[in-house]
């Protein structure tokens, strides 16, 4: 069991630091939906397929994140208020390597 | 007014089961939903990916698992109002419901079962100034006539299949049709991208990519629309009689809020305890709307869910008639169009 360390802001600006496992096959959407940092059915409304876009957020530490998949860059083709740094939080699995991420969720939309 | 037994609200999957499980104990089902075709979520957003939690399919596409349930529940005639939302609920003095759509059809029943997944799905709509100033008057999110468009110069934004099938379509009939995308890469099924090159090729499709719709222009109605192209600093201004803006779905909650259930978590408190009867009698809510302690949104949870619901609504409807469940093996399945399929009777027969 090992644990890294989120830090994550939700659409109302306020930071939380949180734990996410890395052994759950859980990602960065997920993690907030546990934690209840967005409303239920305004996240992850597509369930994880990268078809949505109800999980995006603003990625704003300087990680080495995993490449985007087509399905995820289409998606975020399509969506709206999308930044340079803007990835589907459903996207992000976590791994040892986004110990201290920090991301800002996107508005609802 | 279209009267049934059970009137569901939503057609995905559990809405659909909810009609063959009421079929069984003779009661007629209604659905609503507001988009155009049966399926809910499986049909809208993954007809095309696999499901592998659907007991005894150890591998389902989501529109094949709706296909089967329109088969399953064929012969129980369900009644379909779609393209069309549930707007308001009436209770009558009867202890009916009368449940009215946004196009005003009116619907009564005794019964009214919420299958409404996470709500109806409403088109999302661009961060534009004026944006709602133009509804209607050049601007549209979904395509209801086409015939509307022709002879007209039309701009249509979306990177997914329907932004490339309407394109197509449109090109036969509209003087112009100019398509914008964010990216030159597109969404959608291969032969629509091929399609979409070849009449671009042929000059019939206006390609403007990598670019964005970032302005709308006119007093009244729609005249012209600002085009931002990626890395150019100066932006386009292209004369459009319409503005069709296609970026998919999302789905919301919306009216059956305001209806006086019990709401939390965007979702319907229910009694799990025994039969998924929201607050006020006489109201369910099955599937992926409801929530209770232990919630999971899971096909599978609604299929059970509809289960319990439906002998719930015939003791509702019935208070007097006694009934205990039979499986389907025993009783067979008798439709409400005549058919009937049951297991083949044991030939009892001496052995020479």
């Amino acid at each position: 069991m090992s644990d890294i360390k989120l830090k994550i802001t939700d659409r109302e600006g306020v930071l939380h630091e949180v734990d996410a496992p890395t052994d759950m096959n859980m990602n960065l959407m997920e993690v907030v939906r546990s934690y209840e940092l967005a409303p239920e059915g305004t996240i992850g409304i597509c369930g994880g397929m990268a078809m949505c876009a109800s999980c995006q957020c603003y990625v704003t530490s300087s990680h080495d994140l995993p490449e985007m998949s087509d399905d995820e860059d289409a998606m975020l083709a399509e969506a709206f208020n999308v930044k340079d740094n803007s990835r589907l939080g459903c996207q992000l699995h976590m791994t040892p390597e986004l110990d201290g991420l920090e991301v800002e969720l996107a508005p609802e939309s | 007014m279209i009267k049934t037994d059970i009137l569901i609200i939503g057609a995905g999957p559990t809405g659909l089961f909810a009609v063959f499980e009421a079929g069984l104990l003779q009661l007629k089902c209604h659905l609503i939903d507001a988009l155009p075709q049966a399926g809910g979520q499986c049909s809208e957003i993954y007809p095309k990916k696999p499901i592998y939690d659907i007991p005894g399919f150890p591998e389902v596409l989501a529109g094949d698992l709706v296909d089967n349930l329109m088969e399953q529940i064929k012969a129980f005639q369900p009644g379909f109002t779609l393209a069309e939302r549930a707007e308001t609920i009436e209770k009558q003095e009867d202890g009916s419901f009368i449940v009215t759509t946004n196009k005003g059809t009116k619907h009564q029943a005794p019964i009214v079962a919420i299958a409404g997944g996470l709500g109806s799905f409403e088109p999302r709509k661009p961060l534009l100034e004026n944006l709602t100033k133009f509804e209607d008057n050049g601007v549209a999110y979904m395509i209801k006539d086409p015939e509307v468009y022709r002879d007209k110069k039309v701009v249509i934004a979306g990177g997914g299949d329907s932004a490339l099938d309407w394109s197509i379509f449109l090109a036969d009939i509209a003087a112009e049709v100019t398509l914008v995308h964010r990216r030159n890469e597109f969404r959608g099924a291969l032969d629509s991208v091929e399609k979409v090159q070849q009449l671009k090729n042929a000059g019939k499709i206006n390609l403007v990519t990598p670019a964005e719709i970032v302005g709308l222009r006119g007093d009244d109605a729609l005249t012209a629309v600002e085009i931002k192209k990626t890395g150019e600093d100066e932006n386009i201004i292209l004369e459009v009689d319409s503005f069709i803006a296609l970026f998919g779905l999302s789905p919301k909650l919306g009216p059956i809020g305001d209806w006086g259930l019990e709401i939390e978590k965007n979702a319907i408190k229910v009694d799990n305890a025994l039969d998924y009867q929201t607050n006020i009698p006489g109201i369910y809510a099955i599937g992926d709307v409801n929530t209770y302690p232990g919630k999971l949104k899971l096909i599978l949870c609604g299929f059970h869910e509809a289960t319990l619901m439906c002998q719930s609504a015939y003791q509702k409807i019935y208070p007097d008639k006694k009934y205990v469940m039979k499986y389907t093996t025993v009783g067979g399945v008798t439709g409400f169009d005549g058919t009937k399929k049951e297991s083949p009777k044991a030939v009892v027969k001496a052995i020479e």
